[in-house]
């Protein structure tokens, strides 16, 4: 079972995470993007762990709905609304429950990244975060490790794909080549969930 | 139609500068905006390129009289911040809008319609409808 204590490791391995991979993020983002991924996610996350600190949210859905607030508030990019959105939402189908089960957990994952898919009108193969969050979504009732793979196998996927959402969608053909920034960043979202179990 | 409550008018930008310019280009198209409260909503709180959700919820309620409150944004994560503040319920005044229209011209039509005592509907059909001003 998972509970309140594991849904924080998350959210702080996410933030270590992010901050060791903040340039390569932005790197990612200079030729296709605005060279902002990185410090725009290391900023949120960092709120996040200081507001997790703070305010020590006693279940699961409470944890990701305060960090998905956090992040709504705190990124100043598209990533914010997107991941705010992501965890928020992914909270709230976690109900009060003081525990929750891995297959819950993938089934709120689900109606998370749901909700992203609305918010930003992606489909799979638009260049975008949904590319590694739906395939480890899929993989989620495997194992984490599964997850993992597959978020990071769907994020490489995306350096041959024309963008079709976000700025990078105005560069038409010259989206090819290089990998999205925000799949990119998503694969190390699902990757912590693997250190946060001790796996 | 005088004692009628004023629809408020937000605008979210990427760029402070745009927002503020913007705002005032409409009012001053308005006739001075004849009682419109028109806030805006630009960039991120450092001063930065981007969008603040503090900004935004800010800005909403600042112009919030009781009539709506009519949103128009630039694009991307200013379109996106806030419909993640309208989806999560309480972050803006009740009967707020997100606005599907053009910018500029859409604050343009937004505020002179809102100057006329419209309601939350009309100006946001006077904005949307801006989009079909063709320039050629």
């Amino acid at each position: 079972m998972l509970d309140a204590d594991f849904f924080r490791r998350w959210m702080t391995a996410t933030a270590a995470s992010v901050d060791r991979e903040a340039d390569r993020l932005t790197d990612l983002d200079s030729p296709i993007g605005d060279a902002d991924h990185g410090s725009n996610l290391q900023r949120g996350f960092t709120a996040v762990r200081a507001t997790l600190e703070k305010e020590g949210p006693g279940t699961p859905g409470a944890v990701l709905a305060l960090a998905g607030r956090q992040l709504i508030s705190t990124v100043g990019g598209a990533s914010g609304p997107l991941y705010g959105t992501l965890l928020r939402r992914t909270g709230k189908a976690l109900g009060d429950a003081a525990e929750v089960s891995d297959e819950q957990f993938a089934e709120a994952l689900r109606t998370g990244v749901e909700a992203v898919r609305t918010l930003g009108g992606a489909a799979p193969g638009d260049k975008t975060m949904i590319d590694a969050l739906v395939p480890a979504v899929d993989a989620l009732g495997e194992s984490f490790a599964a997850a993992r793979d597959a978020a990071r196998a769907g994020a490489e996927a995306t350096t041959p794909l024309q963008a079709r959402k976000g700025r990078a969608s105005y560069l038409g053909e010259r989206s090819v080549g290089h990998q999205d920034p925000g799949a990119a960043s998503a694969a190390l979202l699902i990757a912590a969930l693997v250190e946060a179990a001790g796996e | 139609m005088s004692d009628t409550r004023t629809v408020g008018i937000v605008l979210v930008s990427h760029s402070a500068e745009v927002a503020a310019s913007v705002a005032e280009l409409a009012k001053g198209l308005a006739g001075g905006g004849a009682g419109v409260p028109v806030a805006a909503a630009g960039g991120t709180e450092g001063g930065g390129f981007g969008t603040s959700a503090e900004l935004v919820a800010a800005a909403a309620a600042s112009v919030d009289r009781g009539a709506g409150v009519a949103v128009l944004t630039d694009l991307g994560s200013a379109v996106l911040t806030v419909k993640a503040l309208l989806a999560e319920g309480d972050e803006l005044p009740p009967d707020t809008r997100l606005v599907d229209a053009p910018f500029v011209e859409g604050a343009v039509a937004a505020v002179v319609t809102a100057s006329t005592g419209a309601d939350l509907a009309a100006v946001v059909a006077a904005a949307s409808e801006a989009y079909s001003y063709r320039k050629v």
